[in-house]
C-alpha cells in the first residue's frame, strides 16, 4: 500500500540539501522482536516494568566500556559540518535523521543523567528525561541509521553516529525491545551457523546444483567443496551468495579463481556464515560468538589461510575486530594477512599473471562501482590507507574494458550507503531503505544518463539486495546490480574450458594479451 | 573588596578548570577503547596518526572537507584566539618572554579576527535551517559568552582604554600571591566576569571538545588491526579466566 508514495520518487540534483520537515519519518519503525528472539540472546522478552531505571543502568555501563561514546556524547560543539551527510536525511528531509540529532537523541539523555550541566540546567543545555516518547523516538530513528559513518568522515572529532546508535540498539535490547529482523537473525546463526539457517545437508546440496551449473557452463568440474578437512582455505561468506541473484554468480566467481589458482579451500557448515548482525545491534558479547564460530572452523578443518567473500560489514568485523575477539589466529600460516579479502586473493592472482582472463566477456556492460560503506571507512584491503578503493577498481579495470566512477563526492571515503545496511534491510522498512537510496540513485542516474553505465557492481551482500529491491522505484532494472566477482567468473578461462563465458563478444579478444 | 573578590574567583576558577580539566581526561583515557574503529582510510603507523591528529587540530582538516564556510569562520575564530590568548601572557610575565613580543603586532588585530568570526558562527545558527535546528540555548550563550569577551577586549584596546600598568600589577600579584589591587574600570570588570564564566564552565560544557579530539578512537588509533592484536579488556579478562580453569 504504501509502496504508491514512493514508486515515482523523483530523482534529486545532487547536493540539494532538502528543506526541513519535522516528524515526516517518526512513524518508520521495524517490527519489534517477540520474545521467543529476545530470550534465545538473552535479552527481556518484552519491555520490562522498570525499563527506565534498567536503560539508565545500561547506559553507565556502556560509558565505562566505550571510551568513543563518552567523547563523542561530550565533544559534539553542534558544527553542523555531518547534517547533510546522511543519506537518510537527504532522502527524507527529517532533521532527526541528520547525524548530530539523532546522536542527540541519545545525548539528551546522557546529559540529564551523567552530566552536571544537565543535572541542574536541563534546559538550559536540551537535556531530557527518560520518557516513553524519547524512547518511542529512539526506536525509530536508531533504525533510520545505517551505521555508514559517513558523517564521522566529515566531523571535526570524528564523532561516529554509528556507535551512537549501536548503544542505542544495546540499550533497547537489555530493557527487552529489540529489533526483530537482526535479533531472529543472530538466533538462527547461533543455533544453525547462517542467517538463512540453511542446515548443512541443504547447504552441500545447494553447492553441489552449484558445480553442476558451472560444468554445465564451462565445461569444466569446478568444486565448491563443503567442510573439506585439511583444505588451504576457508572461505567464509555471506550465506545471501548460496542462493541469492546477483550474489550466486560471485561465488561462481570465487570457485573459478580458487580453481584457477589451485588452490584446496572449502566452506564450512558451522561457520557457513560471514554477516555479522551483532555488530549492527552493537552487542560485543555476540559478536564474539559469531566470529568464535569461525575461529572454531578454522582448527577443526585444519586451514592455513581464512578468506572472506564480498561482504560490506562481515568485512568491517572480520578486518577490524575478529583478531581482537577471537585471535591471536597464530595457528595459521604466517605469510598471509589474517583475514584475508576475496578480492585481495584474486588481485594478487591478476597481478601474478596466474588468471587467464577475456576481458571482452564484458564488453556487453559499461561498469561502475559502488564502494560499500564498512569497506570504505571501517576497514582497508592490501598494504596502503585506500587499498580498499584500489583493489575492486583495478579489478574491475582487469578483467572489464569499460568503467567509469561516480561523482567524486560520491565514492570512495565519500560514498553513500545503499540505504540498507545496519540491520535495515527488513521489509518493514520499506520506505526508509528506498528514500535513503536516493543519494546513491542520483549518481548512478547520472553516470547512466551521461557516461552510458549500464550496470554497478558491488562487494557486499546488503548492498547487492537492496539496489535489486530499491532500484526499480528509480527507473532502474533489478538486473543492473552484479557482483564484483561475477565479472572476474565471465572474464576467467580455466583450463579445458569450451569457449569463453556465458556471453563472449567474439570481435574484442586481442585484449586478452595485454592484461 | 574588589581585588580581594576577583582574585579568590581566579584561584577558584583556576582550580575549577585545572581539576575539572585533569579530572575529564583521566576518565577518558582510563575508559577502554575495546574495538579498532578508525575512519579509513586512517594512517597504518604511529607516525602517521600523530600527523593526521596535527592536520585535524592545526587546520580542522574534516572540517574543511564538509562545509567550507563553517571552516573559513571557525578556523579562523580559532587561530585568531590562539594569538589573543598566547598575547595576553604578557599581562602575567614579567620581562616578557621574547616571543609574546613577536606575536604583539598580530595579535593586537587578532582580536578583530576572532570577533568575526564569532559573528560568523553565530550568524549561521540563525541563517542555516539546519544549524537552527540542532541549536540549544547553550550553543547560543556559549558564541554571546566568547563574543563578548572578545567585544570588551578591543573596547579596552581601542576606546576605553584601561590602566594596563595597574592591571598587570593584579595579574602578576596573582601568579606571585602578592595582592594588588585591580582597576575598578567597568569595561575590564565586565571582561573579566565572561572570562571567568569561560573558566568555571569550561569543564562541564561543549568546550571539552578540545581535550576530547585527541581520544577520539575514529581519529587516534592506527589502521593496523591485522598485524597487530588490539587488546580489548572484557575479552582480556575471559582469556584469563579460561586460562586458570583450563581453557575449553
Amino acid at each position: 500500500m504504501k509502496m504508491a508514495d514512493y514508486e515515482t520518487i523523483q530523482i534529486n540534483t545532487l547536493f540539494e540539501i532538502p528543506r526541513l520537515n519535522p516528524g515526516v519519518m517518526k512513524d518508520s519503525s521495524p517490527y519489534v522482536a517477540a520474545a521467543v528472539h529476545q530470550e534465545a540472546l538473552g535479552f527481556p522478552g518484552e519491555l520490562v516494568d522498570d525499563w527506565q531505571a534498567r536503560a539508565i543502568e545500561k547506559f553507565g555501563e556502556l560509558l565505562k566500556k566505550s571510551r568513543a561514546l563518552r567523547v563523542y556524547l561530550d565533544g559534539c560543539v553542534k558544527c553542523g559540518a555531518c547534517t547533510d551527510k546522511c543519506h537518510y536525511f537527504l532522502g527524507t528531509g527529517d532533521p532527526k535523521n541528520m547525524p548530530v540529532a539523532r546522536q542527540d537523541l541519545l545525548r539528551k539523555i546522557y546529559r540529564r543523567y551523567f552530566t552536571f550541566a544537565g543535572k541542574y540546567f536541563p534546559k538550559l543545555v536540551g537535556a531530557e528525561d527518560l520518557t516513553k516518547d524519547v524512547l518511542d523516538e529512539w526506536y525509530s530513528y536508531f533504525h533510520q541509521c545505517s551505521q555508514c559513518r559517513r558523517c564521522s568522515v566529515y566531523c571535526p572529532y570524528g564523532i561516529d553516529t554509528a556507535e551512537i546508535s549501536m548503544a542505542a540498539r544495546e540499550i533497547m535490547d537489555h530493557i527487552g525491545k529489540g529489533q526483530k529482523y537482526c535479533n531472529e537473525i543472530l538466533g538462527k546463526v547461533h543455533k544453525i551457523g547462517n542467517n538463512l539457517g540453511l542446515p548443512e545437508k541443504a547447504l552441500i546440496n545447494t553447492l553441489e546444483d552449484l558445480e553442476e551449473d558451472i560444468e554445465d557452463e564451462t565445461g569444466v568440474q569446478v568444486r565448491i567443496p563443503v567442510n573439506e578437512k585439511g583444505a588451504d582455505i576457508l572461505l567464509v561468506t555471506p550465506s545471501a551468495d548460496f542462493f541469492a541473484e546477483p550474489h550466486i554468480d560471485g561465488l561462481i566467481g570465487y570457485a573459478k579463481v580458487f580453481h584457477a589458482a589451485g588452490v584446496s579451500w572449502t566452506v564450512s557448515s558451522y561457520a557457513s556464515e560471514a554477516a555479522n548482525f551483532a555488530m549492527f545491534i552493537g552487542s560485543q558479547e555476540q559478536m564474539k560468538m559469531l566470529t568464535d564460530r569461525i575461529r572454531k572452523a578454522a582448527e577443526d578443518l585444519g586451514v592455513k589461510r581464512i578468506i572472506f567473500g564480498e561482504c560490506g560489514h562481515a568485512w568491517r568485523v572480520a578486518y577490524s575486530f575478529m583478531n581482537t575477539l577471537s585471535g591471536p589466529f597464530d595457528f595459521l600460516d604466517p605469510n598471509y594477512p589474517v583475514p584475508q579479502h576475496i578480492c585481495e586473493f584474486t588481485w594478487d592472482l591478476i597481478q601474478k599473471g596466474k588468471l587467464n582472463l577475456d576481458k571482452s566477456a564484458n564488453d556487453h556492460m559499461t561498469l561502475t562501482f559502488h564502494d560499500s560503506c564498512n569497506v570504505a571507512r571501517g576497514s582497508r584491503m592490501g598494504d596502503t590507507p585506500g587499498g580498499q578503493f584500489e583493489i575492486p577498481r583495478a579489478i574491475i579495470r582487469a578483467v572489464c574494458n569499460n568503467f567509469v566512477d561516480m561523482a567524486a563526492d560520491t565514492i570512495g571515503e565519500a560514498t553513500f550507503c545503499c540505504g540498507g545496511g545496519g540491520g535495515l534491510l527488513t521489509d518493514d522498512l520499506m520506505e526508509i531503505r528506498t528514500k535513503g537510496a536516493s543519494p546513491r540513485m542520483t549518481a548512478l542516474q547520472e553516470v547512466i544518463e551521461e557516461q552510458g553505465v549500464t550496470h554497478m557492481a558491488a562487494i557486499c551482500a546488503i548492498c547487492k539486495t537492496q539496489f535489486a529491491k530499491v532500484m526499480p522505484a528509480y527507473g532502474i532494472g533489478m538486473d543492473r546490480i552484479v557482483s564484483l566477482h561475477q565479472l572476474v567468473s565471465n572474464a576467467i578461462i580455466l583450463d579445458g574450458q569450451e569457449g569463453s563465458g556465458p556471453v563472449a563478444d567474439a570481435e574484442e579478444t586481442e585484449n586478452v594479451a595485454t592484461v | 573588596m574588589l581585588s580581594t573578590i576577583f582574585a579568590i574567583l581566579f584561584y577558584l576558577a583556576t582550580a575549577v578548570l585545572v581539576v575539572g580539566l585533569v579530572y575529564r581526561i583521566q576518565l577518558y583515557a582510563r575508559t577502554p577503547a575495546p574495538l579498532k574503529i578508525p575512519t579509513t582510510p586512517a594512517p597504518v603507523t604511529r607516525p602517521g596518526v600523530v600527523l593526521r591528529m596535527f592536520r585535524e587540530v592545526a587546520f580542522f582538516e574534516s572540517l574543511f572537507k564538509s562545509n567550507k564556510w563553517t571552516w573559513l569562520f571557525g578556523w579562523i575564530f580559532h587561530a585568531a584566539m590562539l594569538l589573543v590568548v598566547l598575547r595576553h601572557l604578557r599581562y602575567f610575565t614579567e620581562p616578557v618572554w621574547f616571543w609574546v613580543n613577536w606575536i604583539q603586532p598580530i595579535g593586537k588585530y587578532a582580536g578583530f579576527a576572532m570577533l568575526a568570526g564569532l559573528a560568523a558562527l553565530w550568524g549561521r545558527r540563525f541563517l542555516v535551517e539546519r544549524v537552527r535546528y540542532i541549536s540549544a540555548p547553550s550553543d547560543h550563550l556559549m558564541l554571546m559568552l566568547l563574543i563578548g569577551i572578545a567585544a570588551s577586549g578591543l573596547m579596552m584596546k581601542y576606546v576605553v582604554h584601561t590602566d594596563i600598568v595597574a592591571l598587570k600589577a593584579f595579574t602578576l600579584g596573582l601568579v606571585h600571591f602578592n595582592w594588588q589591587p585591580l582597576p575598578a574600570d567597568p569595561v575590564l570588570l565586565v571582561h573579566l566576569s565572561l572570562v571567568l564564566i569561560l573558566m568555571f564552565i569550561f569543564p562541564v560544557s561543549k568546550l571539552l571538545h578540545a581535550p576530547g579530539v585527541f581520544f577520539s578512537p575514529s581519529r587516534n588509533q592506527v589502521d593496523n588491526s591485522r598485524d597487530k592484536r588490539h587488546p580489548a579488556p572484557w575479552v582480556t579478562a575471559l582469556e584469563t579466566d579460561n586460562s586458570r580453569t583450563g581453557g575449553e
